[in-house]
């Protein structure tokens, strides 16, 4: 059948134009909603221009027929979405029970991060043990090449400020270098996993390498309070990314899921973006620390202090991944 | 490149298809919003350094939280509160969707733009250019994370009948026998061609124009053999406009 297209588009344009704009309306916005008519209404004008679509062939009006199928899969995500959103941010109810329950949700993905880190620090420390220059290859950072002692000695009696005039923008450069190194955690989870894991151990060999080289020198208690500030949050913070990235290279492989790999990772999204948020976070805390406190050590803040300060902060964090929104969990 | 398109079949059974955005027009875009990003970014860097004139350090800071975010965020934010555009998008009509026609959940947006990280790699977008290339729907590798496509936008033009048709004399109207065994004879894809060639007839060359409506009217004519007085003295293309308007124009107007 030909389509007597003139009247057939006199016909059907008011109705499209009419979708059109509720479709913009909704396009206006993020949170752009309509009434509960509007959306009868919407409905209704969805059906219709879906038979109209089904009416003309592509071959009688191409222009038209685009235009309609445009109209039509405009509609069709409106109409048929059936995924929960949520309309009001409520950030504290994201913070104390979302977030630490996706996080133990997939809970065994952290302990292999866990354990990929440990493996890569183990190695760091054979290798420095075996080898005093493989310190030179392995830490990307000049300043760590220096003696430790010397480093010490000259910290704790030079008195000389090298941040003054600088923390601010310190602990700027801190939170997006480390907030970069977590995203591409998470990112190389699509290599199958396989950039996550050099990630995580380069940076446990980086950790162990770097650690010995402070206990083997007598410098542990320095070591400590010059880390466990910051790296009570900011190590963590890097194996939840690492944890994102192998949940996402789980849903990537798909072992022992035979659900298609479309739905796997719409299953893991929502939580790869609540895991990642909870870092950035997590490294905005880590950043002001590192900036602020953990580059000054005795006399100027005892190591004591120090010391006890990370350990505390280890602490809330693990009651607050482990516990948090623990009561949810059962309800 | 060919073109691709990806079908949706509706609950209500109607099948509907958007043509994908391929690599390179992505890359156009993408180019796009680049300009528009390093504008911004460099405006901000002027207000800045006005900034740093009170406080150095926290100029400093300002700026680099405010490049990271900026770098992040730009696709981010755009896609979210513009439904799947950026500007650069926007531009060239491209828009972001869900990979099964369902709305673009916030999620969805967040993973594709952190996937950025990985399909920028080395550089100029060469990782996330291959994976579209070989990908079936042009998916980088933050599209396939994400279950999202970049679909191209149509632009709806109403087919102007009456610039074809008005104020013409149809010799062939004279033959109503003629011109109702001629709207039988015609199929539906003949039918479009002709429309479609007097719809774009001043887009082509003079030549190809003048063989395209010889080649037509030949065609119409094989089908339904019209008394000499109806064609004689009138060309390819008047024979051609008078056979769309047979076929197409509703009668009874």
């Amino acid at each position: 059948m030909i389509v007597d297209v003139p009247r057939f588009v006199a016909a059907g344009r008011p109705y499209w134009q009419e979708l059109e704009s509720l479709l913009d309306r909704l396009d206006s916005g993020p949170l752009a909603r309509l009434s509960l008519d509007e959306v009868r209404r919407l409905h209704f004008l969805f059906e219709r221009a879906a038979a109209d679509l089904s009416r003309l062939t592509p071959q009688a009006e191409p222009e038209t027929h685009k235009y309609l199928e445009s109209l039509v899969a405009r509609a069709y995500g409106e109409i048929h979405e059936t995924r929960h959103t949520r309309t009001k941010l409520h950030p504290l109810r994201w913070l104390f029970r979302t977030l630490p329950r996706t996080f133990r949700r997939h809970g065994r993905a952290f302990l292999l991060s866990l354990a990929i880190t440990c493996v890569g620090v183990l190695f760091g420390a054979l290798a420095l043990t075996f080898d005093s220059e493989a310190k030179a290859v392995i830490t990307p950072f000049p300043h760590l090449l220096e003696d430790p002692s010397k480093r010490v000695a000259r910290e704790e009696t030079g008195g000389n400020d090298t941040l003054e005039g600088h923390k601010s923008s310190f602990s700027a450069q801190l939170m997006t270098h480390n907030t970069n190194v977590s995203i591409f955690a998470l990112a190389l989870g699509m290599t199958w996993g396989v950039g996550t894991i050099v990630l995580l151990f380069y940076n446990g060999v980086i950790l162990g390498a770097v650690g010995l080289d402070y206990v083997r020198d007598g410098q542990t208690e320095f070591l400590l309070g010059w880390l466990l500030p910051h790296g009570s949050i900011e190590i963590p913070a890097i194996l939840i990314a690492g944890q994102a990235g192998l949940v996402l290279a789980g849903a990537l492989i798909g072992w022992g899921d035979r659900q298609p790999l479309v739905v796997r990772l719409r299953a893991v999204s929502p939580d790869l973006v609540t895991l990642i948020a909870g870092v950035g976070l997590l490294l905005v805390w880590a950043g002001f620390v590192e900036a602020f406190l953990s580059q000054y050590h005795a006399p100027v803040f005892p190591y004591s202090a120090k010391i006890t300060l990370g350990l505390v902060e280890l602490a809330l964090l693990a009651a607050f991944l482990l516990r948090s929104g623990n009561k949810a969990d059962h309800e | 490149m060919t073109s691709r398109v990806f079908r949706i079949r509706t609950p209500e059974g109607v099948v509907f298809s958007q043509l994908l955005a391929g690599p390179v027009v992505r890359f156009a875009a993408w180019f796009i919003d680049l300009m528009a990003l390093s504008t911004i970014i460099g405006t901000l860097g002027k207000l800045v350094a006005l900034l740093g004139l009170l406080d150095e350090d926290i100029a400093g800071a300002f700026y680099a939280l405010v490049y990271f975010a900026m770098s992040i965020g730009y696709g981010l934010a755009f896609e979210w509160l513009w439904r799947g555009q950026t500007p650069g998008k926007k531009l060239l009509r491209l828009r972001v969707v869900d990979a099964e026609g369902l709305k673009l959940a916030f999620h969805q947006i967040v993973m594709r733009n952190l996937l950025r990280f990985v399909d920028s790699l080395p550089f100029f977008y060469v990782v996330g250019g291959v994976a579209s290339a070989i990908s079936p729907r042009f998916q980088r590798l933050g599209d396939i994370a994400a279950n999202t496509i970049v679909v191209r936008l149509p632009v709806f033009a109403e087919p102007d009948m009456d610039r074809l048709t008005e104020c013409r004399f149809n010799s062939l109207r004279r033959h109503p026998h003629l011109e109702a065994r001629l709207r039988q004879q015609v199929g539906q894809e003949g039918a479009a061609i002709a429309l479609q060639a007097l719809l774009r007839r001043d887009d082509f060359e003079p030549t190809a124009r003048i063989e395209l409506f010889a080649e037509l009217a030949a065609y119409f004519r094989s089908l339904v053999v019209f008394p000499d007085e109806a064609s004689e003295g009138i060309s390819d293309e008047q024979y051609v406009r008078n056979v769309v308007d047979v076929v197409y124009r509703n009668r009874k107007s």
